[in-house]
């Protein structure tokens, strides 16, 4: 095995965004569905940070709350230590500058109508990169491509439609390069790519966050994923936070049994994974 | 040696697409599954699995085309068969093809008794309903699905659920090789595991006589197959046991693949994972030498107009790799390497 890789501690850095006692509820009366009930949590300047959760357990509601794409219902939601306002459209212009999102749907986040080379001049555009020559925007987009192993001269005149969806992914990642946000909010970005490339841009993500103090949150299913990557764990279940801490603690040495249940069930290659534990007659998964 | 339920020798199949250009997404896999055994294929997205599943059944419709290549099932081959005789006589009795993503294809508003009907008629016109009934309720209630299940609609199932049911509905006909493409992937780990344990009771109890499992998710495959086999850019580069596969890998791109492996178990955390730059070659114009040669570290100018040929290797010659460097070789540069990082 290879050597430890030294991580600075980023868990006590400045605040970058808090919440408190953030709720949202679906519907009303007997319909109401309360998809993120009353979670807290601190993310520090520079920190990366992994959600996890199974399929519907708020993960996604809670990223566009704090994207400001949907109102929470109940709580307050914090910026750099002070409660977050993105009442007037100035404002949330103000407030979107220095965060992007990676959607969970790669299909579902470009224009059908726009190139690929056009995605990618409009981030080195919104950069200020605007009258840069041509030849250094091609030198940009090109190095940004590579970071997440794809090949920019075979993107160009393609429309994102031509593209699979491990390529999308690739793209929407190669954009976090060229913008370098204050925040970045990932939902499953990497789900549909292979583990060799997937490794390379993991890598160079941790490379950004090192270089520009970007704090990273991540939302994944991916329990393995999760503890490699990241500083803090957040564990998610029906709406609440179960668990969290360092990513050691919570993955070697978890206290939910949610959190134990989503470990065991992972399978694994130095321990046995058990199918004993499993019932089939059971319904519910 | 068991028997052997499924041999493929050699096969080549292409798409044509809607320019006329043809893309070469099978190109000369072989393998073997015998009787009680499992197959577990990865390789990444677009590298030609799904597209492997369906030559191996013989279902050429367009735009997928049979170039050359034997497929023997059971001892039958069924190579060069007409596609809708392939229909009607290979798909669901002797193999059964569960597609990737096919919980979600399955239409919402029919109760899923008919989705049993369907198949079984396909095969026995004559049998009446009260015997497809009959079979069908024995068998969900031997799988612990429940024989209520019958009578409900796929709306009304857990994403689990529907998966198993998908899967216990296609082998009705007890098949000789079930095909699975990535049938969990889309699961939360719970439901996962319980695919998988179905999967393999389906195997002890002789419901499916062999199996071939498909995912990008090494740590399952390992968990799941007896074999496992490497693919890339259309081939297979490596195969050998699962065991082999993970903590022996050969081959440069399964030696990077099984160097990235992501678990939560210590010490994953902090390792160095082997990262390979570049994306796989464009399968409309393969390249002459090796498909790997572009990303791969150890290549050497012979290697871009030289296509590797399938090696065996290992105790008793039961290993294939794909590569023109010797196994020593291979084996000196890991040695190095892992020594350098130490
Ligand atoms: N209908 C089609 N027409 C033309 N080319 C196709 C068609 N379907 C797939 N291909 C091409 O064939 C190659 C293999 O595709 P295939 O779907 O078999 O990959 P895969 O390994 O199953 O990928 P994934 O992991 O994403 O499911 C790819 O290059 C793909 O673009
Ligand atoms: N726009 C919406 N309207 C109503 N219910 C929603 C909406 N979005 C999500 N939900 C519900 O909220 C819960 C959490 O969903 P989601 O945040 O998408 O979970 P995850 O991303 O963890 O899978 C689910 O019960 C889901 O059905
Ligand atoms: S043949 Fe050459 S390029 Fe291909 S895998 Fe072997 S060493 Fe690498
Ligand atoms: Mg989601
Ligand atoms: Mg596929």
């Amino acid at each position: 095995m290879s050597e430890m890789k030294e991580r600075k501690d980023y868990t006590k850095g400045p605040l970058c965004l808090s919440g408190r006692g953030v709720t949202r509820i679906f519907g009303s009366g007997a319909k109401a569905n309360t998809a993120v009930d009353h979670v807290d949590f601190d993310f520090h300047e520079g920190e990366f940070v992994s959600i996890v959760g199974e399929s519907g357990s708020g993960k996604t509601t809670l990223s566009k709350m704090l994207l400001g794409l949907l109102n929470v219902s109940e709580g307050e939601i914090l910026f750099q230590g002070k409660p977050r306002d993105i009442s007037t459209r100035a404002k949330r212009n103000e407030y979107w500058k220095g965060i992007q999102a990676i959607f969970q749907d790669p299909f579902a986040s470009y224009n059908i109508f726009h190139k690929i080379d056009a995605v990618l001049l409009d981030c080195i555009n919104m950069r200020g990169g605007k009258n840069l020559p041509y030849e250094k925007k091609v030198e940009m987009m090109t190095e940004a491509c590579s970071f997440v192993n794809l090949k920019f001269a075979e993107l160009t005149n393609k429309y994102p439609f031509e593209l699979s969806g491990g390529q999308m992914q690739r793209l929407m990642i190669a954009r976090i390069f060229l913008l370098k946000p204050k925040i970045l909010l990932a939902d499953e970005p990497t789900s549909m790519v292979d583990a060799c490339s997937r490794a390379t841009i993991l890598d160079m993500l941790l490379n950004l966050r090192d270089e520009t103090g970007m704090t990273i949150i991540f939302i994944t299913h991916d329990i393995g994923l999760a503890y490699y990557i990241s500083d803090t764990v957040y564990i998610m279940e029906h709406g609440k936070f179960v668990e969290y801490g360092k990513a050691d603690e919570v993955i070697l040495n978890p206290k939910a049994p949610y959190t134990k249940r989503l470990i065991s069930d992972v399978p694994k290659i130095h321990e046995e994974w058990d199918l004993s534990t499993v019932d089939l007659s059971d319904d519910q998964y | 040696m068991g028997k052997v339920m499924l041999e493929v020798k050699n096969l080549k199949t292409k798409y044509i697409t809607r320019f006329g250009e043809d893309v070469y997404s099978v190109d000369g896999v072989s393998l073997k599954i015998e009787e009680g055994k499992s197959l577990g294929v990865a390789g990444e997205s677009g590298c030609g699995k799904s597209t492997l599943a369906l030559s191996m059944m013989g279902y050429y419709f367009p735009p997928l085309h049979y170039i050359s290549g034997d497929i023997i099932i059971d001892g039958q081959n069924i190579s060069g068969m007409d596609p809708d005789k392939v229909r009607t006589t290979v798909l669901g009795s002797e193999i059964a093809y569960i597609p990737q993503a096919a919980m979600n294809a399955l239409n919402p508003t029919m109760k899923i008794i008919r989705f049993l009907e369907d198949v079984i008629h396909a095969h026995e016109p004559k049998a009446t309903k009260a015997e497809i009934r009959e079979r069908a309720e024995e068998r969900f209630a031997d799988l612990g699905l429940g024989k209520e299940v019958l009578d409900r609609h796929a709306v009304e199932l857990s994403g689990g659920m529907k998966q198993r049911t998908v899967i216990a509905v296609s082998t009705i006909l007890s098949p000789k090789v079930l095909i699975a493409d990535e049938p969990s992937s889309a699961l939360d780990v719970t439901s996962q595991k319980m695919v998988i344990k179905m999967m393999k009771e389906m195997m002890e109890k002789g419901y499916i006589r062999s199996m071939m499992f498909i995912t990008h998710e090494l740590p399952l495959l390992y968990n799941v197959t007896d074999d496992i086999a490497v693919m890339y850019a259309g081939q297979f580069v490596e195969y050998g046991t699962a065991k082999e596969m993970v903590f022996d890998p050969l081959h440069p791109y399964s030696h990077g693949l099984m160097g990235s492996i992501l678990v939560p178990e210590e010490g994953t955390r902090g390792m160095n994972l082997t990262a390979i730059p570049g994306t796989p070659p464009n399968l409309k114009r393969p390249p002459a030498g090796c498909r790997f040669a572009e990303r791969c570290k150890y290549a050497t100018p012979e290697c871009f107009y030289t296509a590797p040929a399938e090696k065996m290797f290992g105790e008793n010659s039961t290993r294939m790799y794909r590569c023109l460097m010797s196994e020593e070789a291979l084996r000196a540069k890991y040695a190095e390497e892992g020594g350098a990082s130490k």
